[in-house]
């Protein structure tokens, strides 16, 4: 029986099993080089076909997902950075967004680069006793009563939290509604308008088991500008 | 966030799910392994590139084949790392530097994934579609193909050491099983979000007037086979937390149950070829009792949230998403440490001290509840062998397991695998806990800083790839050091099972007598639980009790 690895060896190994070292060598140089050449043809296939395929398909079948989920000014759907007739893209329905001021909702803490930062995604990965994420949670829990006009204890744990990717585009819809009062001042609409938007923009949990309610950030201050500009 | 009913409503979803695919999975793949039939596409494949499919294999063969298989992977891949600055689709990713490099290909070649870098940055396009994605394939097959090998070895009698084929496992399972199952969920998570383009990155206006950058690449793609074949790379640094890789609870929930699928599926195909679907389901049953407690466990902890900054916070959101919450970030982290994948959709490093140590002592079980694809269930027949071999030392009898007998070079195998990833871990570990270079990575003070360094080594050593990643590890020190821990913590292992495969296949199988230890009932189910707790309980809870025990309890 024949037991060489390749129809091309010229050398057939008798049962298959290195009996000494020189023969070993030859085994596995055979064996590298037999490597080599399945490695390069499953690197065209995977390395270039199946991802090319997959973005033929993507591309065809869902731009808007496949392109990062843009958005235009007015909320419409775009499917490049440039944009459409609706103006440029102003940033991904999946991605949040740094927000300051009174005017508009924050998103939680972030610590991806200066907050928000897409090109440098990421936790803050500071641990549940370190003294430094301590005081910033307290720091945190201060600032944003005093700048929302609520109790410290009123402050939710998303809001003094930074996320895993640094990008969370949602906040809990507690923070969403303790923010309303501040919003609706600076804006000058009635509370009950901001209220009632919020709650429009309450996501439940997927088939009400999975995940977590939310409210998208960038979704309910797009619809803020749209109601008050 | 969460409560506890939504939590364990969740799992239950994933459990169904789980318990469905296995039987047509576990069922195909047995079929994929034991067909003699070659598709068209593989035959012209294979005459291509001359490799003949059909020589049966001796285990030491089989062995050359899968080393140097991987050894042109890990100097393609250092190559392309090196020179992707010149490559097309690069997006202006500067070169890799040699220790990163190095660390990087080891790192996906042996299904690790264990990342230095920031993908959106440091890696272009290309580099991450024919480099990286490419060994998440690869180095997935590499891992089912040698547990088939050993399956073999346990099915045949009198086989001369021979265990089949190492190019025809490999390309069956990338073409049969990796490749239909990837595009097909790739196309899935695009409708959900991820995206797949092969723009760069570009530059865009906020709604509140600030910039932020669009960010462009083939992630689906690579997204897919990152869970599938249990790797766990991310194509940007936030990994699955990220929302263009996990966009929403239920591709959350996908990406979870595609991490456990093959693993779960593998005890079925295992009990078909060696013709007793009952061996199956005890090792299934094994490893998702396993499981099922490390889920519970890192629930409870995320949940409860003890320790002083989630009690500061309300709850222990601190490096994890809204969308997801307590909850699916415990079954996440408690699901990709039970595997070898290492995908996270929560930083590990701001679990809770009793969540980050259920995190730690997954890995260090060796990754078998139900593990990596391959590796996990190999890890598992191992330890299997040693519970075999403890129960026969008890009532005296010779051990055996499916008629093969365990004998004096069986056990030293046996022996060689378990302690081999210990001593990695432990003395990387130790390495770096005694070095300035060491040191000089941690972020956390105390306690929680030498949990850091210990994460590291048992996840280079165990092929996870997860990190406490407050460590720098862009280090020449941490990369080299950890590419040396997960090289051996891959290769050591396979070599002796491969070994022990080889063995088996020698040997004549005997027909079981009045004496033979059922392997398929509880009792003996149980036993396996409390062997691989009580050899893992051994070797780290000295180490544990210093680093994670030690925090919960401050």
């Amino acid at each position: 029986m024949t037991t060489s690895d390749l129809t091309s060896s010229p050398i057939p190994v008798r049962g298959g099993a290195p009996r000494s070292l020189g023969s070993s060598v030859i085994a596995f140089t055979r064996q590298t080089w037999a490597g080599l050449r399945v490695l390069l043809g499953l690197t065209v296939i995977l390395g270039i076909g199946y991802p090319l395929a997959v973005t033929g398909l993507g591309q065809l079948a869902f731009p808007w997902q496949a392109n990062g989920s843009l958005l235009a000014a007015d909320g419409s759907h775009v499917t490049s950075a440039a944009g459409s007739a609706h103006g440029p893209a102003i940033g991904s329905a999946l991605i949040g967004q740094g927000f300051s001021g009174p005017t508009w909702f924050h998103s939680r803490p972030s610590a991806a680069g200066n907050g928000y930062d897409t090109l440098a995604s990421g936790g803050s990965n500071l641990g549940p006793t370190n003294p430094t994420l301590l005081k910033s949670v307290q720091e945190r829990r201060a600032q944003v009563a005093a700048e929302d006009g609520v109790a410290p204890g009123a402050v939710p744990p998303d809001a003094v939290t930074a996320s895993a990717s640094g990008l969370d585009p949602d906040i809990s819809p507690a923070y969403a509604r303790e923010q309303v009062a501040r919003v609706a001042a600076a804006r000058g609409i009635p509370v009950a308008r901001v209220a009632a938007l919020v709650e429009q923009h309450v996501q439940g949990r997927t088939f009400g088991l999975l995940g977590e309610p939310r409210v998208d950030v960038l979704a309910l201050n797009l619809a803020l500008t749209t109601m008050a500009p | 966030m969460s409560t506890p009913w939504i939590a364990v409503a969740q799992i239950l979803v994933l459990v169904v799910a789980l318990a469905a695919v296995h039987v047509p999975l576990g069922g195909y793949m047995a079929r994929v392994f034991t067909s003699t039939r070659h598709l068209r596409v593989e035959r012209a494949g294979y005459r291509a590139l001359r490799v003949d499919p059909d020589a049966d294999q001796r285990w030491s063969m089989y062995l050359m084949s899968v080393l140097g298989f991987s050894l042109v992977s890990v100097l393609l891949l250092y190559g392309l790392e090196r020179l992707q600055s010149h490559l097309p689709l690069s997006i202006g990713a500067p070169a890799m530097d040699p220790a990163g490099a190095w660390n990087t290909a080891v790192s996906f070649v042996t299904n690790t994934n264990w990342q230095w870098y920031s993908g959106e940055t440091a890696a272009g396009h290309l580099l991450q579609m024919a480099g990286f994605a490419v060994q998440n394939f690869l180095s997935a097959a590499v891992g089912i193909a040698v547990v088939v090998a050993l399956i073999r070895g346990l099915a045949r009698s009198g086989a001369d050491g021979r265990v089949g084929n190492f190019w025809s496992d490999l390309v069956r399972t990338v073409v049969r099983i990796l490749l239909p199952l990837s595009v097909v969920v790739a196309v899935v998570l695009i409708a959900m979000g991820v995206i797949q383009n092969l723009s760069a990155h570009t530059e865009i206006t906020t709604l509140a007037g600030g910039s932020q950058h669009v960010l462009g690449g083939p992630v689906a793609s690579q997204e897919a086979i990152k869970e599938i074949g249990t790797n766990g790379g991310g194509f940007f640094n936030a990994n699955s937390a990220h929302p263009f890789e996990n966009p929403t609870p239920l591709s959350d929930l996908l990406e979870i149950f595609l991490l456990l699928a093959i693993p779960f599926s593998l005890p079925r195909t295992f009990g078909i070829m060696v013709g007793d679907r009952r061996q199956g389901w005890a090792i299934a049953g094994v490893m998702g009792a396993l499981w099922a407690g490390a889920v519970g466990l890192l629930t409870w902890a995320e949940l409860a949230g003890p320790g002083v900054v989630p009690a500061a916070a309300g709850a222990a959101m601190e490096g994890k998403e809204t969308r997801f919450g307590t909850a699916a970030s415990a079954l996440f982290a408690a699901s990709t440490t039970s595997t070898s994948t290492g995908a996270v959709n929560s930083m590990h490093d701001s679990l809770t001290a009793a969540g980050g140590g259920v995190a730690i002592f997954n890995m260090q079980l060796g990754e078998i509840s139900p593990g990596g694809v391959g590796s996990g269930l190999y890890g598992m027949l191992v330890l299997v062998i040693v519970a075999v071999f403890i129960a026969g030392l008890m009532v005296g009898r010779t051990p055996e397991y499916l008629g093969k007998k365990i004998g004096r070079q069986e056990i030293t195998l046996v022996a060689l695998y378990v302690l081999t990833t210990p001593a990695i871990v432990l003395t990387g570990t130790a390495v770096a806990i005694a070095t300035h270079a060491g040191q000089a990575g941690i972020l956390n003070p105390g306690t929680h800083g030498l949990s850091e360094v210990l994460y590291a080594f048992t996840s280079a050593g165990n092929n996870n790839g997860s990190a406490f990643a407050g460590l720098t590890v862009s280090t020449p020190f941490y990369d080299t050091l950890l590419g040396l821990a997960m090289l051996l913590g891959r290769f050591v292992p396979m070599a002796l099972v491969l070994a022990l495969a080889g063995r088996f296949a020698t040997q004549k199988t005997v027909p079981p007598s009045a004496g033979t230890l059922p392997t398929h009932r509880p009792l003996f189910a149980g036993l396996l639980i409390a062997v691989a707790l009580v050899v893992v309980g051994l070797t780290y809870i000295p180490v544990l009790a210093l680093g994670p025990i030690a925090e919960a309890l401050s």
